[in-house]
């Protein structure tokens, strides 16, 4: 070798594969305003669209006449529910196994809800147009509290669903009921707490909020009439799913629809779902025969578009008097407005909320969730958490603080005592789940090391006797949250969408030059997919990073898959790229042992090529081994270098971390700083720690705004409230936290590189770890439990209640 | 999010602004940095017809003191004020509030005039003026008329300015060397309203105040000037009790919504806690 020969080390580098902190690709078009968004997008002839929404929460539509507005010069069509009857649209199934009306069919159920659908030459005219279209209204009772929807004298919301006592998931037991959902062993949780020395009972509320991607949800449908085509262009997270969907409700044949998701500007679950907007843009351009574009603004995304939790959860933990727990019982109250469009597999009407044992080894469980219709708008997706996963891991952390309280146990020391231990992986939960790995001790322990849980535990007894004297106004919290996710829906086995099991695949082609382009059925919104797909690929056939394209999101280049929420993208489309990868690696080894003269069994593979066994210099590099597979390829051997895989993994992975907030409340104002954030995760294998540092920046800064004053507020009736991000809690870099960042490594043993996925992990450790930290500020004057979100003046009032004011 | 239909103006003179505003009377709107009525436009709670841009009009910038008075014309923008060297110098107040209105993009189109002409009670700048005891340069199609920032503003968007008259300046005394000032905001993220604010104004002599002016923000539906107050503080030594007897005036004026920031009672409380801050800042910079 010459010293112009790379090194090992140099090759390695070379390809900035797994474990690289590789700039992302992406960032060069976002960084200079070059991404292509769907409102970018201009095609000749396009038309737009817009709703007239109802101003009520619950009324009966008498009348609509949209005579005026059609006189209105450049309005070309005015849609309501009636027009949409005679395509059999009015109604269209949701993704939780309900109804939901695409326009209002003789009444509304939530303000804002979509009543008209004007068509018009420009933006400008469908506004003025919209003012124009007469609606009369019928006022009904409002319900919006759904504690009293299932009172024997609520006012009935679903007049479409009378009689039917029986819906998607069980029997129906009150007209304003959706669902009732049971997991785990009654008796034995009932024994459990009669033989309980400590129990405590909790209503713990997760308020409803959104996910309020800065992009809204929007779309161009173009109908070719000559050909029979229709192309959509959509802010789509799963835009193959759409397009399943848009071909079983049009009864367009599914080759003839092309479903494009172009640049998304974040999704967090918003865009998982089909709305009115997508329906309607459709039809629309089926009656124009050209365009239609339709683009949500701010106040529209916030109060129609899929809300996230409004959850009430009714906490009881058994445990010994040595802080051993024996049972967990909860029961949910779903708040779902008034249609259940909530994003989960088809099979889990609350998701995979049965995660809410937690960290910790319940013997036994019993969970039940009744899901009931409101005067509110409809969801309840997954808002950068697998679903309703953020839900549970708020509750039984909240839980355990509570349990800590009444044991006078330090509630670091309360979880620890009731780990799952690394030899019980795998791990079987008390509600059904197997937990693939975890070493929930050592994360723990390098937690409280770092941020010295101990030093700041003297600390704040100290701060609390000197506020007892009157030396200051300021009360110190410290929150901990040990939280366990479980993602990367899923195994055939659970988990399908309308049908549709939730696999995910990959295509990739290797090019004779040695370069290559990958299609994944996933769809990035922000997450990075371009940069850290080329590294999974880079590392698995050694061929740089750089020389890899990877495209998402058209629908007739990319494999089938169901999209990217819930933090599957690493866990189900990672795995198939890696064994797309490995087959084209396979193939490779039986070129270079043609190529070298060779066994392919005398081959090993040394970074980025095959070498002989015993003889490194006889070697073919993947660019040499690629061009030629393209022109001298062994015989009896197809010609190409190219792969696909469809993964349907065999579990979930999941992952964990240990969050400490360190926080101080100014008990006048009720303003509560953030003085240290230190979030420790364990995503398994790490595929590019700089993306990775980027995701938990972004869900722990979510999850402070949930949990610090983000939330979608009703009056009492039924107005939306704080629609606008006036209102609605966007913390600026000012606002935010400093984040300190840090990681243990437990790889998942069953996923082929070991990786768990990290984007929600944040979202769901952080908001309890904040939460708790604003409960334990105030535990020394008495307090059990605060209701989120903490903003300031709720903490005020938690002062006042627990008399800090004079 | 998307406006009516609306002629647009752009005068060159305060002049023709004004003939614009006459000749069309309810239906023109004059428009400054355009933040309050841009967005009332998008929401079409604003439908004005005529919109009257006076971004044209180079008499309306400017800051300028004269014989104890600075006057700030109305155009001038709140990056303008926070740069402003003589203001820094003399009437730091008005710098220090600014830097508490929105963000810094918006400061770049904001306006002075604007901000106090609008009637919105969150806007900043109006209790500013209260308590500076500034006044304000009405200019109609019968010439200037000046009135009192205390007495302009009857309730919310509800002030003295006539249809057809521009806000064109806004004159304040300038206050006595080695004043103490201060204005204290809480808000619950950059860009947002006041949950209450407070100004406070006070010249000291050998620990006792000399003169005092304290006026609040968003705590009703009009800037508030808290006169009694002031004149409870002022002759004190602002000892404990005096205080406290001072901020229970000033909150016994506030008649606040209750909103996303806090309940009525909470923001009531707020208000006073703002101006007790306000005031012990303020002391702590007044020469004794």
């Amino acid at each position: 070798m010459n010293d112009m020969t790379p090194t090992r080390e140099q090759r390695e580098a070379a390809l900035e594969g797994m474990g690289c902190k590789r700039k992302r690709v992406e960032d060069v078009r976002f960084t200079q305003g070059k991404g292509q968004y769907v409102d970018d997008l201009k095609l000749p002839g396009m038309v737009f669209g817009d709703f007239v929404r109802s101003p009520y929460p619950h009324a009966k539509i008498t009348r609509i006449d949209a005579s005026e507005a059609l006189k209105l010069p450049g309005v070309i069509a005015v849609l309501t529910a009636e027009d949409l009857k005679g395509v059999n649209l009015a109604w269209m199934p949701t993704l939780a196994g309900d109804v939901q009306m695409v326009l209002a069919d003789g009444k509304v159920l939530y303000q804002n809800q979509e009543v008209a659908f004007v068509v018009a030459e420009d933006r400008y005219i469908a506004d003025d147009a919209i003012q124009l279209v007469e609606v009369d209204y019928e006022e009904l009772p409002v319900l919006t509290d759904p504690f009293k929807s299932m009172d024997s004298d609520a006012p009935v919301l679903r007049p479409d669903l009378e009689g039917k006592m029986e819906g998607a998931h069980g029997p129906r037991k009150h007209h304003n009921h959706i669902f009732n959902w049971e997991v785990g062993d009654k008796d034995e949780t009932a024994k459990a707490f009669a033989e309980a020395d400590v129990t405590i009972n909790e209503m713990i509320s997760y308020h409803r909020t959104h996910p309020s991607p800065l992009e809204t949800c929007q779309c161009v449908a173009s109908m070719d009439k000559v050909k029979g085509e229709l192309t959509v262009w959509g802010t789509f997270q799963a835009p193959h799913v759409i397009r399943t969907v848009a071909s079983l409700l049009s009864t367009i044949p599914e080759h003839k629809i092309h479903v494009i998701a172009p640049d998304i500007g974040g999704g967090f679950g918003n865009k998982v779902g089909a709305y009115p907007g997508y329906i309607c843009s459709i039809v629309a351009s089926i009656v124009t025969g050209v365009p239609v574009k339709w683009v949500e603004d701010r106040m529209e995304n916030l109060s129609t578009t899929s809300f996230a939790r409004d959850y009430h959860m009714t906490t009881e933990i058994a445990a010994k008097s040595d802080g051993t727990v024996t049972g967990l019982k909860v029961h949910v109250l779903a708040d779902h407005g008034g249609f259940d469009a909530c994003a989960d597999p088809s099979k889990w009407p609350a998701g995979f909320f049965n995660i809410v044992t937690g960290s910790y080894d319940f013997p036994t469980a019993h969970l039940e969730v009744d899901g009931v219709y409101t005067n509110k708008a409809p969801g309840g997706v997954a808002y950068r958490c697998s679903f309703r996963v953020t839900e549970a891991a708020y509750c039984i952390e909240r839980g355990m603080d509570i349990l800590a309280q009444k044991l006078e146990m330090d509630p670091a020391d309360l979880r620890i005592k009731n780990f799952i231990k690394p030899e019980q992986f795998p791990y079987q939960s008390a509600l059904g789940w197997e937990y693939d790995s975890g070493d929930y001790h050592t994360a723990m322990q390098k937690a409280m090391d770092t941020i010295g849980y101990r030093e700041l535990r003297v600390e704040q007894k100290a701060k609390q006797e000197a506020f007892k004297r009157g030396e200051t106004r300021e009360i110190m919290g410290i929150g901990v949250s040990f939280f366990t996710e479980i993602v990367g829906a899923g195994p055939s086995k659970n988990c399908d969408i309308l049908g549709v099991a939730m696999f995910d695949s990959a295509e990739i082609r290797v090019h004779p030059t040695g370069s290559v382009i990958s299609r994944m059925g996933t769809k990035s919104q922000g997450q990075g997919h371009e940069t850290t797909w080329a590294q999974i690929i880079a590392t698995e056939i050694g061929i740089p990073a750089a020389d890899i394209m990877v495209e998402e999101g058209n629908t007739d280049t990319a494999p089938y898959g169901l999209g990217t929420y819930g933090s599957r993208s690493t866990p189900v489309a990672g795995a198939a790229i890696a064994l797309a990868a490995r087959k084209i690696r396979n193939k490779a080894q039986m070129i270079a042992a043609h190529m070298l003269e060779v066994s392919e069994y005398d081959l090993e593979w040394d970074v980025d090529g095959f070498q002989v066994k015993g003889n490194p210099e006889a070697r073919k590099s993947m660019k040499e081994i690629a061009w030629a597979a393209y022109h001298a390829p062994p015989p009896n051997m197809e010609p190409g270098l190219e792969a696909v895989s469809y993964y349907d993994p065999p579990n979930m992975t999941y992952p964990f971390g240990a969050y400490f907030c360190v926080m101080d409340i100014d008990v006048d104002t009720g303003v509560a700083t953030t003085r240290r954030f230190y979030a420790l995760d364990d995503c398994g294998t790490r595929i590019n720690p700089m993306i990775i540092e980027g995701q938990v920046h972004g869900g722990l800064t979510e999850a402070f705004a949930i949990a610090m004053g983000q939330e979608i507020r009703y009056d009492e009736t039924g107005n939306v409230l704080g629609a606008s991000f006036m209102d609605f809690f966007i913390p600026t870099a000012v606002e935010t936290p400093h984040w300190e960042t840090d990681h243990t490594v437990t790889p998942s043993p069953h996923h082929p590189i070991g990786a768990k996925g990290v984007g929600e992990s944040p979202n769901v450790g952080g908001v309890p770890a904040f939460s708790n930290a604003v409960n334990d500020a105030f535990q020394f004057l008495g307090n059990t439990h605060i209701q989120m979100p903490h903003d300031a003046w709720r903490n005020w009032q938690a002062a006042k209640n627990l008399g800090a004011h004079s | 999010m998307i406006p009516g239909e609306f002629t647009y103006h752009r005068p060159s003179s305060v002049a023709e602004a004004v003939a614009i505003l006459v000749s069309h009377g309810d239906e023109a709107r004059p428009l400054s940095g355009g933040h309050s009525l841009i967005p009332m436009m998008k929401l079409r709670m604003a439908a004005p017809e005529h919109l009257v841009d006076l971004g044209g009009i180079a008499d309306l910038k400017g800051i300028s003191e004269d014989g104890g008075t600075i006057t700030i014309r109305a155009m001038t923008t709140q990056h303008e004020l926070i740069e402003s060297d003589l203001l820094s110098e003399k009437l730091p107040i008005v710098r220090e509030t600014s830097l508490l209105i929105a963000d810094p993009q918006i400061r770049y189109l904001g306006t002075l005039g604007g901000n106090v002409a609008n009637g919105d009670p969150g806007n900043d700048m109006p209790a500013l003026m209260q308590c500076l005891n500034a006044s304000y340069v009405l200019t109609g199609p019968d010439g200037n008329r000046e009135v009192a920032a205390r007495d302009f503003y009857e309730a919310a968007y509800f002030t003295a300015l006539a249809p057809e008259e521009i806000l064109t300046a806004v004159k304040i005394p300038t206050p006595p060397a080695g004043h103490g000032w201060a204005y204290e905001k809480l808000k619950r993220k950059v860009g947002d309203y006041a949950t209450a604010a407070a100004a406070v104004m006070l010249s000291m002599s050998g620990g006792t105040v000399t003169s005092c002016s304290v006026a609040l923000t968003n705590v009703a539906d009009t800037p508030l000037y808290a006169a009694d107050a002031g004149d409870i503080l002022n002759g004190s030594t602002l000892d404990e009790a005096t205080v406290a007897r001072a901020v229970a005036a000033a909150e016994a004026i506030t008649d606040p919504a209750s909103d996303g920031r806090g309940p009525a009672e909470y923001r009531t409380k707020m208000a006073g806690i703002m101006m007790q801050r306000a005031l012990a800042r303020a002391a702590e910079r007044a020469s004794a």
